[in-house]
This record gives C-alpha cells, sequence and structure tokens, in this order.
C-alpha cells in the first residue's frame, strides 16, 4: 500500500525529481494543497473502495505516505 | 490607541495628501513602490530593522533586515536590467512564498518593470493565457515550475527569459534560461531606481471574470497611497508590530499587504512557506510573537474545524489585532474568535481591481458579526439599484454595491481589454460585482455575487474557464460549472457533465476528470464534485442555464423557466 500511494502521489503531485520517502510531509510541506486532497481522497477511496468521513480527511492525517496508509487501514475491512 | 483614531472624525476631515504628506510625496514627484518599501525605509534610519523573517516547510529560517531587502532588490533590479528588460515590460513572479519573490517584486518595481505575479500552483494552461495576454518578457521562477514554463515556451517567443532562483549547477539549462542566485548575487550598493510617477504601471494582476479569458488588471504606482494608509488605520500596523499576512503573492492581498503595505510601514512581517495545518499555524504565531494578523475566512473556518483544544496547547497571547479578507466572514468565525483569541477578526472587503480596502471595519468601531464594515475615510460606496443605477433612499434593500471612482489604487484597466473595462463604470460609479445591503447605521451586509464567478477559500475562479478545460478532455460532451456550498470555503466548484457515446460515468473517470482540469488550470479550479447527467438544462436557443443548477445547489427557488428548452 506504502508503494502505491507514493507512486500515485509522485505522478499526480510533484511537479519536478523532488525525492520523497514514506514520512515526506505532504501537506505542510507544500506537495499537495487543500483543494487537491479531495482528489487524494477520491483516489483512495477508488483504490481501496472504502469512504473515508471528511472530518478524518484531515491536514494532519495527509500529510504522509505513513500517515495515509494508517488512515486508510482503519477503513479497509 | 489604535492609528486611525475616531472612524467619525477621520471621515469628516480625510483627504488622501495625509498619506502622501506622511510618505514625504507631493505630487508630480517620482513615486516608485519599489523604493518606497526599501530605500527609503533605510534613509529614515531603519536600515537594520527586521523587514521579514521568512519559514519554510522544514522549519528552515531566513531574516532579512530593510537594509537587506534594499541590497536584494538593487541586485534583482539590475540582473533584469542587465538582462536588456525595460521599464514596462512585463515580469511575471512564479514562485512559491520564498524570499525571492518577495525582493523579486520590489526589484522589478525599481527596474521600472511591471511585476505580474501569478499563482504558483497554476497549472500550464492557466500560466499561458495569462503570460500570452501579457506578452510577458521574463519570468522569475523555481526548478520545481520550471517544468510547466518550459511546457508552453515554444508558444511564447515573447517570453526572452526564464530566470531560475535556485537552478541546479549540475544541469544544463535550456534555451532562454538563466540562473539568479540572490545570496550568492553581487551586491549592488548603489542603484538607480527608476523614475516612474504616480500613472506609472506597477503591477498586473489577473482576474476570473464569467465569461471570457482572465483579466489583466493593471495598477500603478500611486496606488500606493491608498495601501499605505490602510495597512496604517485598518490593519493598524504600528512600529513594534510582528505582522503576518498568510495570503500568498499570487493574489493581490499578498502584494498589497503581503509587500506594500507591510514595507511601506516599515514593520517586521513574517512568511510561513508551508501548507496549511492548525498546529504549524499556531505554533508560527506563538514562536514569533505575531500581534497583527490577517488572514482569510476559509483558514479561519479551518482553525475553528480543528477545535479549541488545539489552541490551548501554544500561548497566542501576542496577538492583538486581527482582520480578515477573501470572501464574507460569517458571524460565527467572528464569535469564535472573540471567544478563542479575546478579540474578534474584522472583515475587509475589497477585491483585485479596487487595489485596497473599500469597505470595512475598524479598530475602536462597534463590531456587528457578519457585517462588511463602512467605507474608509475618502470612499463614497453605497448600494444601487440595479436598474435605476441610482442609491436607494432606504436601508436594507439589497442592491448592487456602488464605489465613486477616484481613490488612488483603483484599477486603472484591464491589460488589453478596455471594453470591458469601462462596462465595470456605470452612471458614474464603480461596480465591484457584488451585492449587499446597508443597514440605519450605516453597515453593509454582503448578499452574494451579482454574477455566476465563484469565490473558492477566497479566490475567484471563471465557470467559463474550468468548462473550457473540461470540454478538453476526451470523454466530456458538454459541462456547466456552479457554486457548491461549503463550510471551509464558502463555496467550491462543481461540474454537471454530459459524456460523449461511449463513456460511461464512472468513479475512475470522475478522478480522472479532476485531475485533468487540476493539472491544466490550477487546484482552486478544480472540481470538488462531478455530477453525470443525460442533459444540462438550456434556453430554446441552446444556452445552458448556469441559473437552475446553481439554485438546485444552494436550496433556491428556479425562478423563471419559461425559456427552458424542455419546457
Amino acid at each position: 500500500m506504502q508503494e502505491i500511494i507514493k507512486a500515485y502521489v509522485i505522478k499526480e503531485y510533484v511537479e519536478d525529481d523532488t525525492e520523497l520517502t514514506y514520512d515526506s510531509p505532504l501537506i505542510s510541506g507544500g506537495i499537495v494543497d487543500s483543494f487537491s486532497m479531495v482528489s487524494l481522497k477520491r483516489f483512495l477511496e477508488n483504490k481501496y473502495k472504502i469512504s473515508i468521513p471528511d472530518d478524518r480527511a484531515t491536514p494532519e492525517a495527509f500529510d504522509s505516505v505513513n500517515k495515509i496508509c494508517a488512515l486508510v487501514k482503519e477503513f479497509v475491512k | 490607541m489604535s492609528n486611525i483614531g475616531s472612524y467619525d472624525e477621520r471621515v469628516k476631515n480625510f483627504n488622501w495628501n495625509i498619506a502622501e504628506k506622511e510618505l514625504d510625496y507631493n505630487p508630480g514627484d517620482p513615486i516608485n513602490i519599489g523604493w518606497y518599501c526599501s530605500d527609503r525605509i533605510c534613509e529614515k534610519g531603519f536600515g537594520n530593522k527586521p523587514a521579514l523573517i521568512w519559514e519554510g516547510s522544514t522549519g528552515n529560517e531566513k531574516r532579512y533586515t530593510y537594509n537587506d531587502l534594499r541590497l536584494n532588490s538593487n541586485a534583482i533590479g539590475q540582473f533584469l536590467r542587465n538582462l536588456g528588460v525595460r521599464p514596462e515590460e512585463r515580469v511575471c513572479l512564479f514562485m512559491d512564498k520564498i524570499p525571492e519573490l518577495y525582493m523579486g517584486f520590489l526589484g522589478i518595481l525599481k527596474m521600472g518593470g511591471i511585476a505580474q505575479p501569478l499563482f504558483s500552483a497554476f497549472g500550464d494552461e492557466s500560466l499561458f493565457v495569462r503570460l500570452d495576454n501579457a506578452q510577458t518578457t521574463a519570468i522569475i521562477t523555481q526548478k520545481k515550475h520550471a517544468p510547466k514554463v518550459r511546457k508552453i515556451m515554444e508558444k511564447m517567443p515573447y517570453l526572452k527569459h526564464m530566470i531560475i532562483v535556485d537552478a541546479d549547477p549540475a544541469k544544463p539549462l535550456l534555451d532562454r534560461e538563466v540562473a539568479f542566485d540572490m545570496e550568492n548575487a553581487e551586491t549592488v550598493e548603489h542603484f538607480t531606481v527608476h523614475p516612474t510617477y504616480a500613472e506609472s504601471p506597477s503591477v498586473l494582476h489577473y482576474t476570473s471574470g464569467t465569461t471570457g479569458q482572465p483579466k489583466g488588471v493593471k495598477h500603478v504606482h500611486y496606488s500606493l497611497i491608498s495601501q499605505y494608509l490602510t495597512s496604517k488605520w485598518v490593519l493598524d500596523l504600528q512600529a513594534h508590530d510582528i505582522y503576518w499576512c498568510t495570503a500568498d503573492p499570487g493574489w493581490v492581498t499578498g502584494t498589497s499587504y503581503g509587500i506594500i503595505g507591510a514595507f511601506s510601514n516599515g514593520v517586521t512581517q513574517c512568511v510561513l512557506d508551508a501548507g496549511f495545518s492548525a498546529d504549524n499555524w499556531y505554533r508560527f504565531i506563538e514562536k514569533h510573537k505575531i500581534s497583527m494578523w490577517y488572514s482569510a475566512p476559509t483558514a479561519i473556518r479551518s482553525l475553528m474545524k480543528a477545535g479549541d483544544e488545539v489552541i490551548k496547547k501554544y500561548d497566542l497571547s501576542s496577538l492583538r489585532h486581527l482582520a480578515s479578507v477573501g470572501e464574507p466572514l460569517n458571524s460565527e468565525a467572528v464569535i469564535w474568535s472573540e471567544k478563542v483569541f479575546g478579540k474578534p477578526f474584522l472583515d475587509t472587503y475589497w477585491q483585485t481591481e479596487t487595489g485596497s480596502m473599500m469597505i470595512t471595519n475598524f479598530p475602536g468601531m462597534k463590531i456587528k458579526p457578519g457585517s462588511m464594515g463602512k467605507p474608509f475615510p475618502g470612499i463614497t460606496a453605497t448600494v444601487i439599484d440595479a436598474e435605476t443605477l441610482e442609491p436607494f433612499g432606504e436601508p436594507g434593500k439589497i442592491g448592487l454595491i456602488a464605489i465613486r471612482p477616484g481613490w488612488p489604487s483603483m484599477m486603472r484597466t484591464y491589460w488589453r481589454n478596455e471594453e470591458t473595462y469601462k462596462k465595470k463604470f456605470q452612471n458614474g460609479w464603480y461596480l465591484p460585482g457584488d451585492r449587499s445591503s446597508i443597514d440605519k447605521e450605516g453597515y453593509f451586509w454582503f448578499v452574494g455575487r451579482d454574477d455566476d464567478v465563484i469565490n473558492t477559500g477566497g479566490h475567484l475562479v471563471s465557470p467559463f474557464e474550468v468548462e473550457s478545460a473540461l470540454l478538453e478532455h476526451p470523454a466530456v460532451a458538454e459541462s456547466a460549472v456552479v457554486a457548491k456550498p461549503d463550510f471551509v470555503n464558502m463555496e467550491v466548484v462543481k461540474a454537471f457533465v454530459t459524456l460523449k457515446p461511449g463513456f460511461v460515468g464512472s468513479k475512475d473517470l470522475d478522478l480522472e476528470i479532476m485531475n485533468f482540469v487540476r493539472k491544466k488550470l490550477s487546484p482552486l479550479a478544480m472540481p470538488q464534485e462531478i455530477e453525470f447527467v443525460d442533459t444540462l438544462p438550456k434556453t430554446r436557443s441552446g444556452k445552458i442555464m448556469r441559473r437552475i443548477l446553481h439554485a438546485k445547489e444552494w436550496g433556491e427557488e428556479i425562478g423563471d423557466t419559461s425559456t427552458l428548452e424542455d419546457d
């Protein structure tokens, strides 16, 4: 899951050759802005067939690949 | 004691020459915003005062004094001059909120160029239409954004230089590209500031309308008079203040109040170049002892959403004055800020075209939560009947906001679009395109836009631009874009889409279209929701009736449908 999400973030949101780790700050680091978070959330919901409540889709919860994985795992059956 | 003192007294005795005198400006003299924001402060003996405290996303910090501001803007101005960039040519700033953006803005103005700041999250299509309209000569950017410029470089023969401020020495630059390293640039102690005058063009900001391409709003150096005085009287900037304007200089607040107002008043300002998180923002306020905080309703509502517990972790007692801009500030947010910070956010109303605040709440004035406040002294504003274009004779009626032209920072034209500019003035009034009412005490109350433009997080998005981008997606046959209500952003973009034969609406297609628009235009313009429909409501002449879709989203009456195609 980590690798899939990381690859998606690089493909969709990284504009140059910035190195990304599983702990790179995505939201606070300015890689994914608050508007784009909506599309990232949509990707996760489509990919893992889950529904993430809006109140759980916070900038803090989306701030790294590892944090996103932890969030997704809560909802995957 | 606030700078403005008594609002009523200021209104009675107002003259813009108050600002002219404070700035030692005599009509007819040269006036250059870049000089006023750097050299002048040094000449007054504050060269060693911190001007800019910058913090990046990893917590790295850089500090610049007013003398640094002067020298760095000199270096950038000289660099542009050496490249052959001439006065009044457009120089685009396409960067994150890094120090080079702030110094670059002043440097462009000091060499006589027109600064054209653009939001760094813009996609290549949004970037191209704005550069093409302005026929921009040079663009200053970072290596992370260079690929977007390279993608459209061939279509822009007029763009002679792409200046990269953090170029990798190991990677060769391409044709028309040049590196500029501000930190290691040669010191330019003496720089001849271009003698711009009151009506010399200074800044070109792009804004969106309902139809047509984005409009380049031309401002002039005399705008300083308004920006200086409104910063002093409304933001109440004082010598000891540590000021934080959260706006990005890609938008007008970030230049009028994130650069010009702050530096011309000689205050110390902090910039946080990092994405939003409540913890990080409160930590930033505590660390730098921010005293004046100018932010936006979207950010305030995001902080509200984060809850009150997080606030208790930080010492925010340095805050003494708060203000807000971008979209109407709801009364709940005002009441909340009073509860948690001990002071209300004061709403300020203005727009790209006005260049500075028009209707605002003032320090010391009775605040009515949810109200826009009253006109700035020297500003004649009212509400007029949309039919007769005459002011209402009684309070409480909803009409168009109208402002008597002539304040210093009023836009001078839309770049290469004089016809649209002229339409903004009717019956002797400038019409911002917003609706409001005025109560018995003269307070303005915002009602909404008078057109289809979407205000999302304080930024205007043109439905036309989004619809045009949608139509470029291979699956989309027709589209209609409207605003959808949103707690945090007030409005977000919603698209109704019909598909071409052979395509079926699905969650994956929905995401694909969202990303398509995001990359082409910007994250702001990306539809947050896409609804696949079989048909769109149209008039008998085939025009899509956005109004009906909008009414459905907002739970409003649909109104007259006599011209609807299927009726």
